[in-house]
C-alpha cells in the first residue's frame, strides 16, 4: 500500500512558478488597480521627466553653440542628482505603500501554495512595468518640454545623442523601480502565512 | 486531557481487524497524527503557552470539528494542522509526513496539494475574477492552461455559481464568495480541508448552505474536513468534535454527546463535570487516606 512508505518520500518540492504567469498576475494587478499603478508610476515618470529634460537642454546649449561654462555644468550636475532622488524616495514610497496594503493578500497567495520567490517575482515584474512605461512616459515628456521651449534650434540638435539618453534614463528608471520594490517584496514574501493574513492595514 | 483522545485511538486500533502491524494501520487510517504538540509564543518577556501537550488523530475523511473559546489555543492548534505554524515541541504528522522536517518548497508543495484553505474572511484575490480565483492554486502547481479552465469551471458549476465565472468576489454577496473558496480549495484535489470558521461571516441561511455544501463534499469525495468553528449547526454535523480549552484538548466527543447545548453551554457544563470530578477525586482520596488510617490503624 502507497500510504505506508513512510518519511518524506511522499512531499515533493513545489516547482517554480512560470514567468509567464507571474507576469500575466502582475500585468493584472496593474490594470486593475489602474489609479494606483498611476500615482506609483507618475513618481518614476516626473523624476524621469525631470532628468532627461536637463539631458536633452545641455544638449540644446550645444545646438545653440553655447559652450557651458564649468559653474553651469555643476548645476546640471547637481539637478541631474536630485532629479535621481526625487525619483527614488517618490518610487520607495509609493511601492512600500503597495506592498503592504497587500500584506493579507500575499498571506493567502502563501496558504495556496506560492513559494516566497513566486511573490517576490511577481513584485518585481509589477514595478518592473511600472518603472518601464514610466519613464518612457518621462522622458518623451522630458524631452518634448525642452524642444518645445528651444523649437528654433532644433536643426542642429543632436538627435542621436538624445535619444541615448532617453534609453538610460528609460533603464536607469527601470532599475530605480525594480531596486525600490525588491525590499518590501522580499519582506512581506519572508513573512509568515497566518501572520501576513493577520496583519490589518 | 488528551488521554480521551488518545483513549479512544486505542481502542479503535483494537477493534479493528486482520491488521498486521500497528504502524501500518495508522499510516492508512489518519491523515492528520498530532503527537504532544505544544506551542509558547513569546511576547516581549512573557511566555504565553498556547499549547500545553496536544494529542489529536483525525481520520481520513472524517468531518472534525474543532471547538473551543477564543483564546483556547483553538486557532494555534487548527494552524498546525494546516502546516501553517510549526510546533514548539512535539510532531504534527500530515499524511505521515512530520512538517517540521519540511523545508520551504516541500510545505508550499503540501499546501498547494494536499490542503485546502477556507477562512472566515473568504480571502479572495480581489483583483481576480472568481474563475481566477480558483484557478491560482492549479497554476502554482504547474498545470497546463486548458486544464485550469475547464476544471475551474467545472469546481465553480459544482458550487452552483457557473454562471459567476467572471464576476469579482467585489460584485458577489458574502456566501458566494465563500463557494468561490470553497470551489477553490478543491482547486488541486486535496486530501484535507481546513476551514477556519467558514460560517463566521454569514448569516444563518446562508451559513447553512456552506456548511450543507461541505458536508456534501465531505460525503461525496471523502475529502477530511477540518473546522474550527463557534457555529452549532456546524459541530452537529461532524463526525466528531474536539473541545479545546485552556491549550488542552478537554474531550472528543461525537456530536450528539453535546445534546441540545450551545458550544457555550456545553463547555459551562464541561467545566463543572470537571470540577466536580476534581471535587470527587479530592473526597475519595481523604477516604482512601481515611480507610488507609483505618487499615494501619488495625494492623
Amino acid at each position: 500500500m502507497a500510504a505506508m512508505t513512510s518519511g518524506t518520500a511522499r512531499v515533493e518540492r513545489q516547482i517554480s512558478l512560470p514567468f509567464k504567469q507571474a507576469f500575466r498576475i502582475a500585468l493584472r494587478n496593474i490594470t486593475i488597480r489602474v489609479g494606483r499603478a498611476m500615482i506609483t508610476g507618475a513618481g518614476t515618470m516626473l523624476g524621469i521627466a525631470f532628468l532627461m529634460s536637463v539631458f536633452a537642454s545641455n544638449l540644446m546649449l550645444t545646438a545653440r553653440g553655447v559652450e557651458p561654462s564649468p559653474a553651469q555644468a555643476q548645476k546640471a550636475a547637481w539637478l541631474v542628482a536630485m532629479s535621481l532622488l526625487v525619483s527614488f524616495v517618490g518610487i520607495t514610497n509609493s511601492m512600500l505603500m503597495s506592498v503592504t496594503e497587500r500584506y493579507k493578500e500575499i498571506g493567502t497567495f502563501k496558504c495556496l501554495g506560492a513559494l516566497d520567490n513566486f511573490i517576490v517575482k511577481m513584485f518585481l515584474i509589477e514595478s518592473g512595468l511600472l518603472g518601464f512605461f514610466g519613464s518612457l512616459i518621462g522622458s518623451i515628456v522630458g524631452l518634448l518640454f525642452v524642444i518645445v521651449t528651444n523649437l528654433g534650434f532644433v536643426g542642429a540638435f543632436n538627435w542621436a545623442l538624445a535619444l541615448l539618453y532617453m534609453l538610460a534614463c528609460i533603464v536607469l528608471g527601470t532599475l530605480l523601480s525594480v531596486g525600490a520594490a525588491l525590499p518590501p517584496a522580499i519582506r512581506a514574501a519572508k513573512m509568515q502565512a497566518v501572520d501576513a493574513m493577520r496583519t490589518e492595514v | 486531557m488528551s488521554s480521551i483522545a488518545t483513549a479512544e485511538v486505542q481502542n479503535g486500533a483494537a477493534t479493528t481487524p486482520a491488521v498486521s502491524n500497528a504502524d501500518d494501520y495508522r499510516a492508512s487510517e489518519h491523515i492528520v497524527r498530532v503527537r504532544g504538540v505544544k506551542r509558547v509564543y513569546k511576547i516581549g518577556e512573557v511566555q504565553v503557552h498556547a499549547l500545553r501537550g496536544i494529542d489529536l488523530d483525525i481520520k481520513r475523511g472524517e468531518f472534525m470539528a474543532i471547538m473551543g473559546p477564543s483564546g483556547s489555543g483553538k486557532s494555534t492548534l487548527f494552524n498546525m494542522v494546516g502546516g501553517l505554524d510549526k510546533p514548539s515541541d512535539g510532531t504534527v504528522f500530515i499524511d505521515e509526513v512530520d512538517i517540521a522536517q519540511l523545508d520551504a518548497g516541500e510545505l508550499a508543495w503540501l499546501r498547494c496539494r494536499k490542503i485546502g484553505y477556507i477562512f472566515q474572511t473568504f480571502n479572495l484575490i480581489p483583483v481576480m475574477t472568481a474563475l481566477e480565483n480558483v484557478t491560482l492554486p492549479m497554476i502554482f502547481a504547474g498545470a497546463g492552461v486548458d486544464e485550469q479552465m475547464e476544471k475551474g469551471k467545472r469546481l465553480l458549476e459544482t458550487v452552483g455559481l457557473g454562471d459567476r465565472l467572471h464576476n469579482k468576489p467585489g460584485q458577489l454577496s458574502g456566501g458566494q464568495q465563500q463557494r468561490v473558496a470553497i470551489a477553490r480549495a478543491l482547486a488541486n484535489d486535496p486530501a484535507i480541508i481546513l476551514a477556519d470558521e467558514p460560517t463566521g461571516n454569514l448569516d444563518q441561511k446562508v451559513g447553512e448552505e456552506i456548511i450543507q455544501m461541505l458536508k456534501r463534499l465531505n460525503k461525496e469525495s471523502g475529502v477530511t474536513i477540518i473546522t474550527a468553528t463557534h457555529d452549532d449547526k456546524m459541530y452537529k454535523r461532524a463526525d466528531r468534535v474536539s473541545i479545546v480549552i485552556d491549550g488542552e484538548i478537554q474531550a472528543v466527543v461525537p456530536p450528539e454527546q453535546l445534546g441540545d447545548n450551545t458550544v457555550d453551554g456545553f463547555l459551562a457544563q464541561l467545566k463543572e463535570e470537571k470540577d466536580a470530578a476534581a471535587i470527587r477525586d479530592l473526597e475519595t482520596a481523604a477516604e482512601v487516606t481515611a480507610t488507609n488510617a483505618a487499615i494501619t490503624g488495625e494492623g
